[in-house]
């Protein structure tokens, strides 16, 4: 997966999970537990979309590193190298 | 013949819009189908019938505010002759109870065991650009969707409404489905959804602390072993079987609700009703202001992996502002968990005509003196709000502690 591939399902997601979010005003650096609020619920909602998506699973300890836009491309990464 | 009306979604509901009829005459409908969309100030709801039979006529079109009460829709039941749809039928006059927004509400549906359908196919549209269509008077069949799976979103109906008007399209797809000739556009005045709801929040909060004398119990219960065991169950679970800890909570108090039943349902003219069902309300935060508390059914006899399903179906659609009347209307208790907010202790205010509210604060790492040592433990603050006209601190004392006892053991949740 590329990084704008994954950018862009991080977006749809998120996008699903709240709707009333300006996707456009998101910055990609900042977790989005403060940025927008996202609960629990929400984290695990992108979690889940992510793992359907690339077939990673991601244990629950690593949920704060997938918690922003720039986060997740790079935890994504670092995960696809280790299973190669 | 058999009315279909608008049903009163709550204790603070007076109003509903029927944004969307999803049926149309000649359809025939069973218990439990979804048959329309109706905003009310506080959400999207979608609509159950809990009759059978044919569709006969619609009575209120789409766009159209009644009160609740209001005679929405003809339909024969099971049995009955299909007749001729009266077509000198009087318009309805509004037969909303004459009653303040604060008096009684109709006794919500309990121990209503039929599950809850998947709601059928349309064009996807999010509610939020619903409404906004209907604000801006933009018509749906000519907007093309662009959100996933193409949805129409709220930009694209904005889109549309700057757009110079397209050709006319095919009258039959711009006809309101069986409703009137659409030569009186929808009458729906624009909603501001979150005055709204601070209004109706308001008028319900109000009236519970103007007629609830409650009563207030907290302790705090060591959740060593529920979070140890929840950590090991999840490290087996494939992250899309995960549980939240706020499963544990939901199916703790259920569970507690049961056996001490004071808890459990109605204060209903001068009288407490109590529920054979325990449907626990969650209060879910929006994050542009504002809360709401649907219900998870008969949450006392599903496993912890079903309360999941349903916990995470709920919140997605509430966040999306989307419930259905049976979740919005039937709530025995309701739970409040304001630990994701880091707030350590809450004391609910009862929604009415519930009688009790269990509150959850955050989880977090105290001493702990046990068997003459004192350790670091997982710890959080519960707290139940009573209706001491349904019950006392002795019963209610008792919950707590059934409560806590619950979730020592985890595993037999």
């Amino acid at each position: 997966m590329t990084d704008e591939e994954i950018k862009a399902l991080f977006l749809r997601e998120l996008h699903r999970i709240a709707p009333e979010v300006e996707l456009s005003e998101i910055d990609p650096a900042v977790d989005l537990r403060e940025q927008i609020d996202l609960d629990s619920m929400d984290i695990l909602n992108l979690a889940i979309a992510i793992h359907e998506a690339t077939g990673v699973d991601i244990p629950e300890a690593d949920y704060p590193q997938m918690a922003s836009l720039n986060g997740c491309v790079a935890y994504l990464h670092s995960r696809t190298r280790q299973e190669r | 013949m058999a009315d279909f009306l608008m049903p009163s979604l709550g204790a603070d509901m007076e109003v509903g819009t029927v944004l969307q009829w999803l049926v149309k005459p000649g359809d025939v409908v069973k218990r439990g189908d979804i048959v329309a969309v109706v905003d009310t100030e506080k959400a999207t709801i979608e609509v159950e019938i809990f009759l059978a039979g044919v569709i006969q006529k619609i009575v209120v079109p789409e766009g159209e505010k009644v009160p609740v009460g209001t005679l929405l829709a003809l339909l024969t039941t099971d049995g009955e002759a299909v007749t001729a749809v009266p077509e000198a039928k009087p318009k309805p006059a509004a037969p909303a109870p004459v009653v303040s927004p604060l008096a009684p509400p109709t006794p919500p549906l309990v121990a209503r065991p039929t599950p809850i359908p998947a709601p059928p196919h349309r064009p996807r549209i999010s509610p939020l650009a619903m409404r906004v269509a209907m604000d801006l008077k933009v018509d749906l069949a000519t907007v093309q969707g662009t959100g996933p799976e193409g949805a129409i979103t709220k930009a694209d109906v904005e889109r549309a409404a700057k757009a110079p008007p397209p050709p006319a399209p095919e009258p039959a797809v711009a006809a309101p489905i069986a409703g009137p000739a659409p030569t009186a556009p929808p009458k729906a005045a624009p909603i501001d959804h979150r005055a709204a709801m601070r209004k109706v929040i308001a008028a319900a909060m109000a009236r519970s602390k103007r007629e609830i004398p409650h009563y207030y119990l907290g302790t705090h219960i060591d959740m060593s072993n529920a979070t140890g065991w929840l950590q090991v169950e999840n490290l087996k679970r494939p992250v899309t079987d995960r549980l939240l800890y706020s499963v544990l909570l939901l199916k703790a108090v259920a569970l507690a609700a049961r056996q001490i039943p004071e808890m459990n349902g109605f204060w209903i003219d001068g009288a407490f009703k109590p529920s054979e069902a325990v449907h626990v309300g969650v209060a879910i935060s929006l994050r542009q202001g504002g809360l709401i508390a649907p219900a998870i059914h008969d949450v006392d006899k599903k496993g912890l992996g079903e309360i999941m399903v349903s916990l995470r179906d709920l919140v997605k659609r509430v966040r999306a502002g989307v419930l259905r009347s049976s979740e919005i209307a039937d709530a025995t208790i309701t739970v409040t968990s304001l630990g994701e907010q880091g707030v350590e202790t809450v004391f609910g205010v009862i929604y009415p005509p519930q009688v009790a509210l269990v509150g959850f604060g955050k989880i977090v790492e105290r001493p702990w003196a046990s068997g003459g040592m004192v350790g670091a433990r997982p710890v959080v603050m519960a707290s139940l709000s009573g209706d001491h006209r349904a019950s006392d601190g002795h019963r209610g004392g008792l919950f707590v502690a059934t409560l806590e006892r619950l979730l020592q053991e985890p595993e037999k949740l």
